[in-house]
């Protein structure tokens, strides 16, 4: 009787929305880039948030402190990424794949830190984050901010809409591009490369160049996952890009197929249709006293529910190990 | 016997390939020990492809490798032997830049290569293969296969997003792996992961993909090892066949039977020195070095001092 007093048709049209919401897409942007990293060239890259603030930050200073128009606000953004690609991969792409995923995740943090930091405060506003650079994009929004968009009763409103339709514009550009990259003799060579570079090597391929190019693509992906959520939340808050968000995009590729194009999308709607709709549960069975206030409360819910998540996780692994879109065969092959 | 003399025998020995015999009653006396100790540091060849100049590397207290003088002819098969961390191996990884020496130079075509990066070597021409193959397991066998070609148009970055640029070539790309990977009995796995093929079947496409890129030299690690008695012969087949097609061939190998076989001359290696080299039946028959290096039993065999 409790069970039916839960509005599950609110639960069901919130787990829609944030699963085509523009942080599903944001996260399968990320994931895309990580999934070029992984994936495809076989890089552990442990700082993918970095790559996104690097991309926000880019994007925003152009405006705020230069003034650019949009065009050349995302270029830089991209710029910023390029470079922290390099940055990251020049010294470490000559050595052990170790010392990359090492070198990141510090990185990604140090990103992060100097962002927030009172030194570079006049430029990056520090914890308060950057504002003030939503003006020339917002110009660019052919929705009405005032009306609301969307199928039935899944509705956002005009800037909002404007975010994620560009958000999943650039997902799908990302991933054609990337489709014909890894059909082609370079995406060959980036995928002999993951099985075993020496071989790559012995046969001619510069391992080396390749691996940094598939570094700053995938970089560059990631920071265009933080401009999309610049221009949707009109705000960059460092501590929207601390380590966990890293293993978040983990979390999407790992459930959608390393190494597989779709995956990144279909694992970052499963993963965000997931944690809301175990909000939305939780926080309903709390409500309605089918969980006793003694063992949780509303406010412990966003917790548990990344809990749930991690055991959903555990499970794939356990009885879908390559994923959901990843390839039995190629698993096995591991094995061998 | 000079030097010269010798590789004057050594020609002799490349035109009449094919009308070998092995001369079985050869014994070791004192004329042929002298003649080992003149030849263990380097003939002269009259056309080499490689040439080792006080080459060495150490890792530690231990010398790997520290090679006086070695050349490499071109056009024949030379066999690499020695007992286990004789430096082979080593000396390999230094011929194709998979490790940087602590002196001396290789020359590939009277140049000197010792700045050259081991890609760039690879597409000089001087192609490996592995003791452990590497055969790229998620990728299918044909794909193995194509990744061996020179200079492909598709591989730049910009260039693999516009086809048209790169369909052609792949085309003929495609339809000469095809062709190797029928000479290679691989033709039906083409579309399979490498990942499904035996050990043998590996070792078999890591060579035919090493012929991809046409390669000058083609410096084969344990060729044989792990690989059943009837592929054996059939690789092999297709060494033998390499030097007919203007390729110079150096393997290692710890199978004698397999050296003797194939082998045009024969280097010794022991603690990173070569200690003799010499036409393969020669050093077959030459009981100091067999014995000592690579365990009685060895050589090649001669029937009547196997008798009881």
């Amino acid at each position: 009787m409790a069970l039916a007093a839960i509005d599950w048709g609110f639960i069901l049209i919130q787990t829609v929305e944030t699963s085509l919401g523009l942080e599903a897409a944001v996260y399968a942007l990320a994931a895309v880039g990580l999934n070029v990293h992984f994936g495809y060239a076989g890089l552990l890259n442990f700082g993918q948030v970095g790559f996104v603030a690097m991309g926000a930050y880019g994007m925003g200073l152009s405006v705020t402190l230069w003034s650019l128009n949009p065009f050349l606000a995302l270029l830089v953004g991209m710029g910023f990424a390029t470079v922290f690609a390099l940055i990251l991969g020049v010294p470490t792409l000559r050595l052990r794949g170790d010392y990359l995923a090492i070198v990141t995740i510090a990185a990604a943090e140090i990103v992060r830190l100097l962002a927030r930091s009172t030194t570079l405060g006049e430029i990056t506003r520090g914890a308060e984050g950057l504002h003030g650079f939503i003006g020339p994009f917002r110009e660019l929004n052919p929705f009405d901010p005032g009306a609301e968009y969307g199928i039935g009763p899944v509705q956002f409103p005009g800037n909002q809409f404007f975010a994620i339709v560009v958000g999943w514009a650039v997902t799908a550009v990302a991933l054609v591009v990337i489709w014909q990259l890894m059909r082609s003799p370079w995406g060959r060579v980036v995928k002999a490369i993951r099985e075993d570079e020496d071989a790559a090597r012995a046969l001619g391929k510069n391992a080396y160049w390749y691996k940094l190019q598939a570094l700053i693509l995938g970089g560059v992906i990631g920071g265009l996952a933080g401009m999309v959520q610049a221009l949707g939340k009109a705000t960059i808050q460092p501590d929207s890009f601390v380590p966990a968000y890293t293993f978040f995009f983990w979390t999407v590729l790992i459930l959608g197929g390393v190494g597989r194009i779709w995956s990144p999308v279909v694992g970052a709607m499963i993963f965000w249709a997931m944690l809301t709709f175990f909000q939305g549960t939780l926080t309903a069975m709390v409500n309605e006293g089918l969980i006793p206030t003694a063992l949780m409360d509303t406010s412990q819910v966003s917790q548990i529910r990344f809990m749930l998540v991690g055991v959903g996780l555990a499970l794939l692994m356990v009885f879908r190990p390559q994923g959901i879109f990843g390839s039995r065969e190629e698993m096995i092959l591991d094995v061998r | 016997m000079s030097g010269s003399n010798l590789a004057s025998r050594l020609w002799d020995r490349i035109r009449r390939r094919d009308d070998f015999e092995p001369d079985l009653g050869w014994v070791l006396d004192d004329s042929r020990r002298k003649w080992m100790a003149e030849h263990t540091s380097g003939v002269t060849k009259p056309d080499p492809a490689l040439v080792i100049k006080n080459l060495r590397r150490t890792f530690g207290g231990l010398t790997a490798v520290d090679v006086d003088h070695l050349e490499i002819q071109r056009g024949v098969i030379t066999a690499l032997i020695g007992p286990n961390g004789a430096g082979k191996t080593t000396l390999f990884n230094l011929l194709t830049g998979f490790d940087r020496p602590d002196s001396g130079s290789v020359l590939f075509d009277g140049r000197d290569i010792e700045r050259m990066r081991s890609h760039v070597r690879a597409r000089k021409g001087l192609v490996r293969t592995f003791q452990l193959t590497k055969a790229l397991t998620k990728l299918s066998v044909l794909e193995n296969m194509k990744l061996g070609a020179k200079g492909q148009v598709g591989e730049g970055f910009a260039r693999s997003l516009v086809p048209p640029l790169w369909r052609v070539q792949e085309r003929a790309i495609e339809k000469r792996a095809m062709e190797l990977l029928e000479r290679f009995s691989l033709a039906h796995m083409a579309s399979e992961y490498a990942g499904t093929l035996s050990g043998g079947q590996r070792k078999l496409l890591e060579m035919a993909r090493a012929l991809m890129s046409r390669p000058a030299v083609v410096m084969l690690d344990e060729p044989v090892a792990g690989v059943n008695p009837a592929l054996t012969q059939s690789l092999l087949e297709h060494v033998r066949e390499l030097p007919i097609e203007g390729m110079t061939v150096i393997f290692v190998e710890h199978d004698m039977d397999v050296v003797w076989d194939i082998s045009d001359w024969v280097v010794v290696m022991a603690e990173g020195r070569v200690i003799a080299e010499g036409l393969a039946e020669d050093i077959g028959k030459n009981r100091a070095v067999i014995d000592a290096y690579l365990g009685s039993g060895q050589g090649i065999e001669n029937p009547e001092e196997e008798a009881p």
